[in-house]
């Protein structure tokens, strides 16, 4: 347990203590968040949609949750590359725990990325539908979180160095965030793309979130719950699998 | 009495065996030296040995304990500095020493006062609070010797300790580990490059190359078997004057990535 603890109190630390990844990590969601927001705004309430502000903000929340959180399971590498995971791993600890110690390092910088980025977002006008749904709507960042570091570290296990980086942000991480709903309605979307989206485990997140945020959902919030915490219970268990079968 | 038992370790990557049906021993208390050219086979020894890779056949105990089935009290049993350094840069002296108690389950009563200790022991107790990348290569070598023994282990092992530095620095680190070794009463497991180091620290020197122990002794013994003067020149009779292959790093590329991706290393 107190090795769980200090590998996620490392996380924390190197997190508050790197200044330009806080600030190189809120860039491309605030980017997103003005130029689709203010872009699309208008033509969104024309077609009878309501605000597209308050539409897309938890899309933006859960993007720096994701981006934040993938990397933090990449980051491994760095640490199989400078040598620091040698050091936890001739430790008389499993190599679950501290791939959980890690895991929750990672996921709670992601909430903190998000939560950043919602702070922000007040800032243009959003508005939260009730403010106790909030801490759903940090339950559901969190589990997503769990997720994408878990992905991350499964691939990062895999991984030799950091050549394949741009591969995976560009073919697997855009398209699911894009799948998901998170900056257009996916009801709305053609047969193929709601059918995509639906084995997209983010859009689960970002549909609860919507609700935990906006009050406005398409599947019950339970059900989004459920199915993403599955969701990242197997990829847990994939990522546990390779990471002891990694050498360091 | 030997506090490492190495019975016909073998290990094979492939078609290419490593290390080739080794056995030797090493005694309580005394400072080994585990020699060899590049490539011989030493660091996939102390990689088996530290239970970092499974040997594909042979017997190992470390500390009476077996490497197949008491993996963690054979790890709670050494303290290990590598070859490649192994601190996290972007922690402090103290906070990297604490992680390393807190992984070994050092209770927390003892802990900060086994921390300050060992930061005094390497001279490092005034940049405890110091970011450990603001440390000159033999500051961050002395901090890993000092991490590796919070534990209280039965035995050091050094791999390569003091490759890259200079030689006061490299007089510094081994006094060090002398004066560690005898206070703390610990097994020192090293391979170096540096013959005349080895000649000067080791009480029991092994000599591998090509994965197999080509010669074992104190380094009087070896001089001598070898009708040479110093055991530099006994390691050359033994291994030869060919210049071996340096394995294949691809450390210098991923700095500059982990430069363009915006981390400071």
């Amino acid at each position: 347990m107190s090795a769980v603890y200090i590998l996620w109190l490392r996380q924390l630390k190197k997190y508050i203590r790197s200044k330009p990844r806080i600030i190189g990590s809120l860039g491309q969601p605030l980017l997103f968040l003005l130029v689709f927001g203010f872009g699309f705004g208008s033509i969104f309430a024309k077609s009878g949609n309501g605000n597209y502000i308050q539409f897309l903000v938890p899309g933006i929340v859960a993007m720096a949750v994701v981006f934040t959180a993938i990397f933090g399971g990449i980051e491994l590498i760095w640490d199989r590359q400078f040598g620091f995971l040698k050091e936890t791993m001739v430790a008389p600890v499993s190599r679950f725990s501290i791939m959980v110690g890690r895991t929750l390092g990672g996921a709670t910088v992601s909430v903190i990325q998000g939560v950043a980025v919602l702070i922000i977002s007040f800032l243009v006008g959003f508005r939260v539908h009730h403010i106790l749904l909030v801490f759903m709507g940090l339950l559901f960042m969190f589990i997503t979180a769990v997720f994408f570091v878990g992905l991350g570290t499964a691939i990062a296990s895999r991984m030799r160095d950091m050549q394949a980086f741009p591969i995976i942000m560009n073919f697997l991480v855009m398209p699911l965030f894009f799948l998901s709903g998170s900056i257009f309605p996916l009801d709305a979307a053609p047969k193929a793309l709601q059918v995509l989206g639906r084995i997209d485990p983010l859009s689960y997140g970002i549909d609860g979130l919507r609700y935990a945020f906006i009050g406005t959902s398409s599947l019950n919030p339970w059900l989004d719950l459920l199915v993403l915490s599955l969701f990242s219970a197997a990829v847990l268990l994939i990522g546990r699998r390779l990471f002891e079968k990694m050498e360091a | 009495m030997s506090v490492i038992e190495v019975k016909n370790l073998t290990k094979k990557f492939g078609d290419f065996t490593a290390v080739d049906n080794v056995s030797f021993s090493v005694e309580k208390g005394k400072i080994f030296a585990f020699l060899g050219p590049n490539g011989a086979g030493k660091t996939t020894t102390i990689k088996m040995l530290t239970t970092l890779l499974a040997p594909t056949a042979g017997e190992v105990s470390v500390n009476g304990f077996h490497l197949e089935n008491q993996r963690d009290e054979v790890r709670k049993s050494f303290g290990i500095v590598f070859q490649d350094p192994s601190l996290d840069d972007d922690l402090t002296a103290y906070e990297n020493m604490e992680f390393h108690a807190v992984l070994y389950g050092v209770p927390k009563s003892g802990r900060q006062g086994r921390i300050e200790e060992l930061l005094k022991l390497v001279d490092l107790s005034d940049r405890s609070g110091d970011l450990v990348k603001t440390f000159s290569g033999g500051m961050k070598r002395r901090l890993e010797i000092a991490r590796a023994l919070i534990h209280t282990p039965k035995i050091l092992f050094l791999d390569e300790p003091t490759v890259g530095l200079d030689p006061q620095t490299r007089n510094h680190i081994w006094s060090y580990v002398l004066d560690l070794s005898k206070k703390e009463g610990v097994t020192v497991f090293l391979t170096t490059h540096y013959m005349e180091e080895a000649e000067k620290m080791a009480d029991r020197v092994v000599i591998i190359d090509h994965g197999k122990i080509i010669d074992t002794g104190t380094p009087a013994e070896l001089k001598e078997k070898n009708q040479s003067a110093s055991l530099e020149d006994a390691f050359l009779k033994l291994t030869g004057k060919d210049i071996r292959s340096e394995e294949a790093n691809s450390m210098d590329t991923l700095r500059s990535h982990a430069r363009a991706w915006g981390r400071r290393r």
